[in-house]
């Protein structure tokens, strides 16, 4: 595997559809740390996550991983830098879970895919680690939502890259799930020095297991920094046009957000 | 438990059965025919392409029947086959969608253009000759799908209604031009009718090694790509992201899905519904691994069309019907299931 590698988006200016998405974004993620991407829907969340990823192409400014440009890199080699984990919908149903985690060596295999020695034991690491082992050979259209979002972390992590990009991956998850997920995603970071951009809703879990968090309105970097920096009380209302309340963790060091129930209807309609 | 990966050859069950059911669908097509040759002869017969058989003693009518009409028919419908189900698997892999067949997206009606085209120039019935065709038919089939998947494409999906409406409206245009161009030159018109619904009407080696070429390379760079079209079932962007060139790999598959429907188209005619009902027998017993999907679809579809052209030529005779009315008649009602299956599952 390569190893550390920093993701930089240097003023990027994202169109898609011929609507400007991203207004000149900057934010770099460092080998060995989590960084959140939050705002309200609509705030180019997708987009961004999209655009590191090489699926668009900023009209302005550039991706970078280490210093070199991402258009640059050929399709092959670019997986070999940045795995991304989607969201799991509308899976092909009949693929196993080991098929579809072995999808993940693809930029590795030789000609028809014939996966070497090397490939079937990283598939197999991955597989115990992601506590999908006992359910190989199932198809993913049998598996849980929680489960199928697992498969595609895994397939992530079989990609072996320095740099994994994750767009919404607890969306739709129960408590246990998202804890599942984002800890297997915190422990790889921990071992294996990656470095993480991680696009998600919920704020309190940002508090939770993000290093640093970029705050995304309008396709505007709003603000960027420390959990505890960047969600504040004005900041968070700012942004969501909705009247929360900051609570301390009882165990750590992180603030913990909740509405507030007597908010007027039209602010929370406005933000829907 | 230690999984382990489906290996193209890790298992070689499949290809042993699909291999004896082609072997046998061989021998059968051989063996039945309008004239018919005493067993022993016809083992000799058989024999005598691989083994010094003295046959000076069997009349030459029997050896022509058997060496120059029904070996080569037989061979030329078992590539027709081959070629119609493994582009049929490409294309439902190419496009998500399970009801891709060449002949219902329109492709094969179009290649039915471009030879009809080729075949009002009247080329020598020489091999140079005969690969002409198949490559004006190439022409037609690609026209033709761009014009479908243009058409169909709605966002970045290509939802099974605008497939199938595109590819009918295309295809009836294509017909209807094919029609006018036969109806020109009539003195060609019955022989242009017979091929078109899928009747074989040449004789002899000359098609089988003009259609061998273009459809064994065709396959080849479908299979080549087959890993590519295990990953595009995520969708082109995450295809992307695990690293397949995926706009290149669209366009070799469309290329070679094309070039292999229209040679069959060239030198069988209009043959529907192979390509939905080979490839899909193959993913409902063997999963839906392409590295094996597609081999194994060539071959099952050699054996489909050879069943097909052995009933289209037993059930009225001495009357040959065109086998395109065979697979119609059993390849429709497998649509319409396979429709119903569709829409409960997949894609409403």
């Amino acid at each position: 595997m390569k190893v550390g590698a920093t993701l930089r988006l240097n003023s990027i200016r994202v169109a898609y559809n011929g609507k400007v998405i991203l207004k000149d974004v900057s934010i770099q993620v460092r080998p060995g740390e989590i960084l959140a991407l939050v705002g309200p829907n609509g705030a180019g969340k997708t987009t961004l996550i999209r655009t590191a990823s090489g699926v668009l192409s900023p009209i302005q400014g550039q991706v970078q991983v280490n210093d070199r440009d991402l258009q640059q890199l050929s399709t092959v080699e670019r997986a070999k830098w940045m795995a991304v984990v989607p969201q799991a919908r509308q899976l092909p149903a009949t693929f196993s879970v080991y098929q579809t985690v072995m999808l993940g060596r693809t930029p590795y295999l030789g000609w028809l895919g014939f996966p070497k020695k090397e490939d079937e034991e990283i598939v197999q690491q991955v597989l115990v680690r992601t506590q999908l082992d006992t359910l190989a050979h199932r198809r993913i259209g049998e598996l849980s939502g929680g489960e199928q979002q697992r498969v595609l972390l895994a397939r992530a992590l079989a990609q072996n890259t320095p740099i994994l990009l994750l767009d919404e991956p607890t969306a739709h998850l129960d408590l246990h799930h998202q804890a599942l997920i984002l800890k297997l995603v915190q422990q790889t970071v921990k071992e294996c020095g990656l470095a993480v951009l991680l696009a998600i809703h919920d704020l309190n879990l940002v508090s939770l297991y993000a290093d640093r968090v970029a705050l995304l309105v309008n396709g505007h970097l709003q603000r960027e920094g420390k959990p505890a920096q960047v969600l504040t009380k004005q900041e968070i209302e700012n942004a969501y046009g909705v009247e929360v309340e900051l609570l301390d963790h009882p165990h750590l060091s992180a603030p913990f957000i909740i509405p507030r129930s007597n908010g007027s209807l039209e602010r929370i309609a406005y933000v829907g | 438990m230690k999984a382990t990966t489906v290996k193209p050859f890790g298992d070689v069950r499949p290809y042993l059965v699909n291999g004896l059911a082609l072997a046998l669908a061989l021998c059968f097509s051989v063996v039945v025919g309008a004239v018919w040759i005493p067993l022993q002869t016809m083992v000799r017969l058989l024999a005598a392409l691989v083994l010094p058989v003295d046959l000076s003693d069997v009349p030459t009518a029997y050896q022509t029947i058997v060496h120059n009409v029904r070996l080569p028919h037989a061979f030329l419908m078992a590539l027709s086959g081959a070629a119609l189900a493994s582009s049929g698997a490409a294309y439902q892999g190419l496009f998500r969608n399970p009801l891709a067949d060449p002949y219902l997206i329109g492709v094969a009606s179009g290649a039915g253009l471009g030879a009809v085209i080729a075949l009002a120039f009247h080329w020598p019935a020489t091999l140079g000759g005969w690969m002409v065709v198949p490559l004006a038919a190439f022409g037609g089939a690609l026209l033709t799908v761009l014009l479908v998947y243009r058409l169909a494409k709605v966002n970045q999906s290509l939802p099974t209604t605008t497939l199938i409406l595109a590819g009918v409206a295309v295809s009836s245009f294509a017909t209807a031009l094919t029609s006018f161009i036969m109806l020109r030159s009539r003195d060609e018109l019955y022989r242009a009718m017979a091929w078109l619904l899928g009747g074989s009407t040449v004789n002899g080696w000359t098609p089988v090694w003009a259609a061998f070429p273009y459809i064994l390379i065709g396959f080849l760079v479908l299979w080549s790509l087959s890993h590519a079209l295990n990953v595009l079932q995520f969708g082109e962007e995450q295809a992307h992201q695990l690293g397949i060139a995926v706009e290149r790999a669209k366009l070799l598959l469309i290329l070679a899905a094309s070039l292999t429907t229209a040679t069959a188209v060239s030198f069988s005619g209009l043959i529907g519904f192979i390509g939905l009902i080979a490839p899909h027998t193959m993913r409902l017993i063997w999963g839906p691994d392409y590295r094996r999907l597609l081999p194994l679809s060539a071959l099952g579809g050699s054996c489909a069309l050879l069943l097909a052209d052995l009933l289209a030529r037993v059930a009225l005779a001495p009357q040959v019907l065109p086998v395109g009315v065979v697979t119609a008649l059993a390849g429709a009602p497998f649509f319409l299931w396979l429709l119903r299956r569709a829409k409960s599952e997949l894609i409403w």
